[in-house]
């Protein structure tokens, strides 16, 4: 793999750049692999980057649909935080935030981790109860974070309006200073020419139609463009689709997928410093390095694979964001998309075994996915590699849904369920 | 008058109304009927900003929605401050102040363009990518730079001092756009008797043909739009929407229409008029009536100023009397530029050459051309331009027939203006909203809309179709089988429009200009000028694997600018798909997403912002509250009284009060927020057994019972008291917060699991004010107002209900009690609520009625161990959980909603988190809500955390400090002790209790 | 924004006056006490969740208050038909295990 640096670019420059080495390969697929990922997206190629580092099984292959981190990869509102509430989300996503603190380096890509903090909201005392116990249990979990009031955060936000004249007044937040955001595009290629250079194979334009099973037991994947592909275990990462592959599977998922919308503001000159989300009014806001105010919604209330949700969802989410910054009334919204969400009951992820053998799914990660990503691929990785789910991974088992141990993690989720 | 480029006559323009504006801090003329663009280029202004990346100079490019340079921020004072203002769809008034959005100390001389020139050649797409990476510690630095950089315009740092405005319209047929297609479908549809709405970005109707030279029926085309605009105006059901973009199409033929009602008047509405109103607009039928946008050629240096579209150039001679130059070469892919070389030598000024891409051009417009002596340059190009701040001269060569190759001498043509024409892209923006995908026309060379499942219809430039003749025949066609779609007779037949056709030559399919260099090393050849992505780049993209359109589009940063690629799109995606190899429909586009043009958060938000953000609710006594000093805590929608401090007391001080005189002597606490459905059925008991976790068959009239809801996992979500009204009348009284959700989830399991039970629900939440008294006085003052309901501890007793009148007001009395304390809750239609409580105070003032609020109410309460649902409960609560098995009846017959779920095995394991009462080591600390208890305070982080305290007060009445909390196996760990590790490192230590702190046989209320 | 016929008020509105309530034709088990853990999750938390047709409950949340049901297409987000609770749709997917 090429050396990316600020000195490369310039030795570039002097051949007008017309040498720069492929970001990854093109092939086509083999026979057998040891194991197939599903899904080319960010948690997919992590998996495969993992495997082929952690856990040396560089017989892999990636097979995408579409193009590599198309999915909601490419449709997030990128933040990344782990003030997550219970244990085993917390460690699983403060286990994401490490891997985050040094990805740039790890994948010689930059991701550009922005580590700006996010503040999550409170408006009512049931909320700051919520803030408090959360921050507790972050600061006991080892992970960052304090509790401000309304004057800290007038501070560290001065276009927002903090004063008690909103119909919800902001009563006070939690902080997390290690989050912020990534650029989302970068962490799919970071992690596709970081697996393509240790072997692994990334098959775009391949859509699986079925998986092929022996005596109970997942043995590859039918795909439409290249028939059969073997493989000892198949793993699913697709977000969105899951339960239509879990279908191919024989079973069901206990999931649904909605959509999932965001929208953009034009290009304005840098205004808002950190992340802030609001449980309360819905909605959620940062400015991108190239100035667009990156605005997250509330799901849709209905099962949806348009990537594409409903307006009021789109307005709701813009009066929330009138209240708290009234002063960008005047900015103008550029562009709004959706994608497709697979929502758990329990707003936490399946990282699972399946009802079929040495098949395993990664999914239902709701509107939190991104944020999981390198943390995500290496369980899966980790699960994959051993044939059953790794440590973080085991409180994450489909089957929770049949014995009740449920994680319910609503209160964290940036915006309710 | 110092516009230098004015013509003498011609234009919608009116010579007599001059307009000061300023840009730049220079003050500057226009006149009325100007853009800001038509009047900064009838000025001379050349340079209108800097690129975001290389910090080149920009002029102004197009006359519409496609412009990507002249982005300018507008505003005369900080709180009308407007960025990202696009100078060409912005009508000129007077006392505009703009100013350009990059470029220090100026756009003119601009000190990063020459930091730039020198390090450019490093900033390839996605250079960020591959650098600013080590040490990590210093990207934060690095972003900061960046961020400064990037952005166009700025947010306006004051609120907003106007308003915005939503209407919600349906109509049979909405006509999007109103140029000659959009003007004759509405034309048609609306003769029909449909109800129409024509809605057109523009400041007035018209399209092409308020620049266009043809003639309709004889008569120049513009005042055929004046006639077709006064017909339209004599049907009482047509609307017409002039400065209105439809800037989404969504699901189910929904639109949304911005209309700009004062921007053309000032950067503030004028007094009593809102600034901006959206149209929420519910469509039987549409007709897309869109147009197409011009495509610019690329070649090197295409964005020196002066460097324009072809028709933009035509629109500013025709319609605004801007003559953009002295001397113009104009480079064609087609015959439909020529005009734009002939507007030019009309309005007197020269026409250096007209270079055609084509060997052979031929048709009326190239005849035309030929006859006026114009020199033609045919099978050539204009390779690249030459200038700084303007156009001075541009290098010609011949090129081979496809277009790949320069095959001649390149030669050098003086020149001030370089219009360009490559052809035209049907404005398919808004067919694709619902994820329909358009359909390339080799033909057309352009993408035209493809299948949808919308009602839509399309009509003239959209459908590639660009002649007059084309797009009057379509609309009308159009508007008519709208009409007829959408039930109107549309049998009476209009005069036909009679048009002189002209023939045109085929175009030729190019949208990158060869030089004579490779494109890696010829100067830059932009295709989205506001993200600085050049035809090198897109190469570079695909040679590195970018291969998806979506990758070279997100690699790039190709159409993410505020134009969204309008005017480069299609030539990245014919770059890209040439570079692989590939056709364009092998390639394919991107997505287009609403919005087609941005709109203000202010419009979308409408009036939905600040006091209307969402309802505020009060209670009848509200008024009262607030006078008598009342904090208000907001409990859903609700503003519930919070406590009630008397001058120069602490928080602490007023709850300490309130406790104590509650306790002590009576307390009132306004409850009427609590939810309260009335139910009534010969089956509504049976109902109640099955969505309480406790028995109802035997509650006996005149009885009230404390029932738990849970969810069918066996979470705990709701509580409250239901009462018995009579045999078939219940009354059930849930949480505040939770009163809409149980309606509907009593609503749900009665229409689709038990529609045969005989049971009606009804929300009379507002129907009745609610107030508890509450304190060992409380019967001797309730006495004092209610002498029809014996009020004896033997008659009427704990969890009674009564019937009778307080203060002479028929009331519904329950003896109830949230305090532990004698307690009567008293129930009066709602509009007496104010008059009863006031009588209560006029009598209780010698018991020193107390009121309290939540916070009070929260203390008494957990002094006696009730829990608050939402509070003490978080979802993931069984009632066994709570300690609260008392509440569950295992024996029903019916399998209550809950029951099962809380018998999973996770649910009946041991160690699970459960509700008890904390008594801290120091009586006087109060654990703040939200620590989490710990075995061993010394262990390293990670702890091990058994819980969270969910309630915690100061009790005055006890003289210590009280809490309620979750911990794993806490029913079974009576006695032992917990720690809470704090923020500052303390650790606070308590004892697990009985979460009933106070009078645990329950005495003081059996009185 | 979707445009739903309410069958109890029988009239187009808003989606803005509905809530969707998820899958239709979920019966609660009668007997839920002899259902299995296993049996009680699938009741519970398992859905068809098809990519295509879906048979929908909706509830005219701000109108009527009722519940109906909507076969939908997920995709294009067509709605194929509208019926009451207790009727059974008639357009459905040819598709296996829908």
């Amino acid at each position: 793999m090429e050396k990316y640096s600020g000195f490369g670019l310039f030795t570039h420059s002097l051949s007008c750049h017309e040498n720069w080495q492929r970001v990854w390969r093109n092939p086509q697929p083999k026979k057998k692999y040891d194991v197939i990922i599903v899904g080319g997206g960010g948690h997919g190629l992590a998996t495969a980057y993992y495997l082929a580092k952690v856990h040396n099984i560089t017989n892999v292959a990636v097979v995408e649909k579409g193009y590599l981190g198309g999915g909601n990869t490419a449709r997030n509102t990128t933040i990344v935080r782990s003030n997550y509430l219970w244990d085993e989300s917390a460690h699983l996503y403060e286990h994401a935030m490490k891997l985050w603190e040094g990805l740039s380096q790890d994948l010689n890509y930059n991701v550009m981790f922005s580590q700006r903090g996010v503040l999550n909201l409170g408006h009512t005392l049931q909320d700051m109860r919520d803030i408090e116990r959360r921050v507790n249990a972050n600061r006991l979990n080892g992970i960052d974070g304090e509790v401000l009031d309304a004057k800290q955060i007038q501070e560290l936000v001065p276009a927002m309006d903090c004063s008690a004249n909103t119909r919800y007044p902001v009563m006070g937040a939690s902080w997390q200073p290690r989050a912020g955001v990534a650029r989302h595009d970068a962490v799919a290629w970071g992690y596709a020419r970081a697996a393509d250079a240790l072997g692994v194979d990334l098959i775009q334009q391949c859509e699986v139609v079925d998986i092929v099973t022996e005596d109970g037991a997942a043995v590859g994947v039918e795909t439409k463009q290249y028939g059969t592909i073997k493989a000892d275990r198949v793993g699913c990462v697709v977000a969105g689709n899951s339960g239509v592959l879990a279908k191919m599977a024989g079973f069901r998922l206990p999931l649904e997928s909605h959509p999932l919308q965001a929208l953009v503001s034009e290009p304005i000159k840098p205004v808002l410093d950190t992340v802030v989300m609001s449980n309360h009014v819905h909605g959620y806001i940062s400015q991108s390095d190239k100035g667009d105010l990156v605005i997250g919604a509330g799901i849709d209330g209905y099962n949806g694979y348009g990537q594409r949700g409903s307006y009021p969802t789109i307005e709701h989410t813009v009066q929330a964001i009138m209240e708290l910054f009234p002063i960008f009334s005047r900015v103008r919204m550029n562009r709004q998309w959706g994608g497709i969400v697979d929502t758990c009951p329990d707003a936490c992820p399946i990282i699972s075994a399946t009802p079929v053998e040495n098949l395993f799914f990664n999914c239902g990660w709701g509107t939190g996915g991104f944020k999981a990503t390198p943390g995500s691929g290496h369980v899966f990785a980790a699960t994959l590699a051993q044939g059953e789910a790794s440590k973080l991974a085991k409180p994450f088992s489909m089957f929770r849904f049949y014995d009740g141990s449920l994680i319910d993690e609503h209160g964290a989720a940036g915006v309710a369920h | 008058m110092t516009q230098k480029n004015r013509i003498q006559s011609g234009g919608r323009v009116d010579r007599a109304r001059a307009l000061s504006f300023k840009f730049n801090g220079k003050s500057y003329q226009g006149l009325q009927g100007d853009t800001v663009a038509s009047a900064l280029l009838a000025n001379g202004v050349n340079v209108v900003a800097r690129s975001f990346k290389y910090s080149r100079p920009r002029g102004i490019i197009s006359a519409g929605a496609e412009e990507p340079n002249a982005v300018l921020q507008m505003g005369a004072t900080e709180a009308t401050q407007v960025p990202n203002v696009r100078a060409t769809q912005q009508e000129l008034f007077d006392g505009l102040v703009c100013n350009s959005t990059n470029g220090w100390p100026n756009v003119d001389f601009d000190v990063m363009g020459i930091a730039a020139k020198v390090g450019g050649s490093m900033l390839t797409p996605g250079f960020y990518y591959k650098t600013f990476m080590y040490p990590q510690s210093m990207w934060s630095t690095y972003e900061k730079f960046i961020r400064k950089a990037a952005g166009l315009g700025r947010s306006p740092r004051e609120n907003d001092p106007d308003s915005y405005d939503h209407i919600h319209q349906h109509a049979d047929v909405v006509v999007v756009g109103a140029g000659p297609a959009g003007l004759s479908a509405a034309l048609s549809a609306a003769r029909s008797g449909a109800r129409v709405i024509i809605a057109d970005e523009q400041s007035e109707f018209g399209g092409s043909l308020l620049h266009s030279r043809e003639n309709i029926n004889g008569e120049p085309a513009a005042d055929w739009v004046q006639k077709a605009i006064a017909e339209l105006a004599t049907f009482p059901d047509v609307m017409m929407l002039p400065r209105s973009t439809v800037n989404g199409y969504h699901d189910h033929n929904f639109l949304t229409i911005h209309q700009r009602c004062a921007d053309h008047l000032s950067d503030k509405a004028p007094q009593g008029q809102i600034r901006q109103r959206l149209h929420r607009v519910r469509a039987k039928w549409v007709v897309l009536a869109t147009g197409a946008h011009e495509r610019p050629l690329v070649f090197a240096n295409n964005d020196v100023p002066g460097c324009m579209l072809a028709s933009a150039v035509s629109t500013y001679i025709n319609r605004y009397g801007v003559v953009p130059g002295k001397n113009l070469v104009l480079m064609t892919t087609n015959d439909h530029a020529y005009q734009t070389a002939l507007d030019w030598a009309d309005a007197g000024r020269k026409v250096v050459a007209i270079v055609d891409t084509r060997p052979n051009p031929e048709g009326d417009l190239v005849e035309d051309a030929k006859r006026r002596g114009l020199h033609i340059i045919t099978g050539s190009a204009v390779i690249e331009a030459h200038g700084g701040k303007r156009v001075n001269a541009v290098s010609v060569a011949s090129i081979n027939e496809n277009g790949e190759s320069v095959t001649g001498k390149i030669s050098r043509l003086q020149c001030d203006t370089l219009a360009s024409s490559g052809g035209w892209s049907p404005v398919v923006h808004l067919s694709c909203h619902t994820a329909s995908r358009p359909a390339w026309n080799d033909e057309a060379v352009g993408f035209v809309p493809g299948a949808t499942i919308q009602n839509q219809l399309t009509a003239g430039g959209i459908n590639a179709s660009y002649g007059l003749g084309d797009c009057l025949k379509e609309g009308t066609a159009a508007g008519n089988e709208a009409a007829m779609n959408a039930g109107y007779d549309v049998s009476a037949t209009a005069p036909e429009l009679k048009v002189e056709a002209i023939s045109e030559g085929a175009p030729m399919a190019l949208f990158h200009v060869p030089h004579s260099r490779p494109t890696s090393r010829a100067p830059k050849q932009f295709v989205d000028f506001q993200n600085d992505v050049t035809a090198a780049g897109i190469e570079l993209a695909t040679r590195e694997g970018f291969e998806s359109i979506e990758h070279v589009k997100r690699y790039t940063a190709m159409g993410f600018g505020t134009d969204q690629g309008k005017l480069g799109n299609i030539n990245g995606m014919a770059i890209a798909a040439k570079s692989m190899n590939k056709t364009i429909p092998e390639t394919g586009t991107t997505v287009y997403r609403p919005n087609y043009t941005p709109v203000s958060f202010g419009a979308i938000a409408g009036r939905h912002c600040k006091e209307l953000f969402d309802p505020k609710r009060f209670s009848a006594m509200h008024k009262w509250h607030s006078e008598n000093g009342a904090l208000f805590e907001d409990v859903g929608q609700w503003k519930r009284p919070w406590y009630y401090p008397k001058p120069g007391e602490s928080m602490q001080d007023t709850l300490d009060r309130e406790c104590k005189s509650t306790r002590e002597s009576v307390g009132i606490l306004d409850a009427s927020t609590l939810g309260k459905i009335d139910i009534q059925g010969k089956d509504a008991r049976e109902f109640l057994g099955r969505v309480y976790t406790n028995p109802w068959a035997k509650l006996a009239v005149g009885k009230c019972r404390y029932g738990l809801m849970c969810g069918e996992d066996g979470m705990v979500f709701d509580d409250g008291v239901t009462s018995c009204l009579a045999e078939n009348h219940f009354l059930m009284t849930t949480t505040t917060g939770g009163a809409a959700h149980v309606l509907e989830w009593l609503e749900i399991y009665h229409q689709t699991e038990w529609p045969e039970l005989e049971v009606f629900f009804n929300t009379v939440t507002d129907h009745w004010s609610t107030m508890t008294i509450s304190g060992p006085n409380s019967r001797k003052l309730l006495s004092e107002i209610c002498d029809d309901i014996d009020l004896d501890k033997d008659t009427f007793r704990f969890m009674d209900l009564r019937e009778g009148t307080v203060a002479d007001v028929p009331a519904r009395v329950y003896r109830i009690s949230f305090t532990g304390e004698l307690s009567y809750e008293i129930n009066v239609q709602a509009n007496y609520g104010l008059y009863v409580w006031e009588k209560l105070f006029e009598h209780g003032a010698k018991y020193n009625l107390t009121p309290y609020g939540t916070e009070t109410m929260h203390v008494l309460r957990a002094e006696k161990g009730f829990i608050i649902a939402g509070q003490d409960t978080d979802g993931s609560l069984h009632p066994y959980d709570l300690g609260m098995g008392w509440c569950v009846s295992v024996k029903k017959p019916f399998s209550f909603i809950g029951k099962r779920g809380m018998a999973r095995e996770d649910c009946v394991k041991p160690n699970r988190k459960q509700l008890v009462g904390l008594k801290t080591k120091d009586p006087l600390t109060v654990i703040p809500e939200g620590s989490q208890a710990v075995l061993d305070p010394t262990q390293p982080i990670p702890m091990t955390m058994l819980g969270h305290v969910t309630s915690s007060y100061y009790s005055a009445n006890l003289g210590h400090s009280i809490a309620m909390g979750l911990v794993r196996g806490g029913l079974d760990r009576m006695g032992e002790a917990v720690f809470y590790p704090q923020p500052d490192g303390s650790v606070i230590e308590a004892e697990i209790c009985s979460p009933v702190f106070l009078d645990p046989e329950g005495e003081r209320q059996n009185v | 924004m979707f445009h739903i016929y309410c069958p109890h008020c029988e009239d187009h509105r808003e989606e803005e006056e509905f809530h969707a309530s998820g899958e239709a034709h979920i019966p609660r088990p009668l007997d839920p006490q002899s259902c299995s853990d296993e049996e009680w999750g699938e009741y519970l938390y398992f859905r068809k969740n098809p990519r295509g047709l879906h048979h929908e409950l909706w509830v005219h949340a701000v109108g009527c208050r009722k519940f109906f049901n909507i076969t939908r297409d997920t995709v294009t987000y067509e709605i194929k038909e509208v019926y009451k609770v207790g009727e059974k749709p008639s357009v459905t997917s040819s598709e296996k295990n829908q």
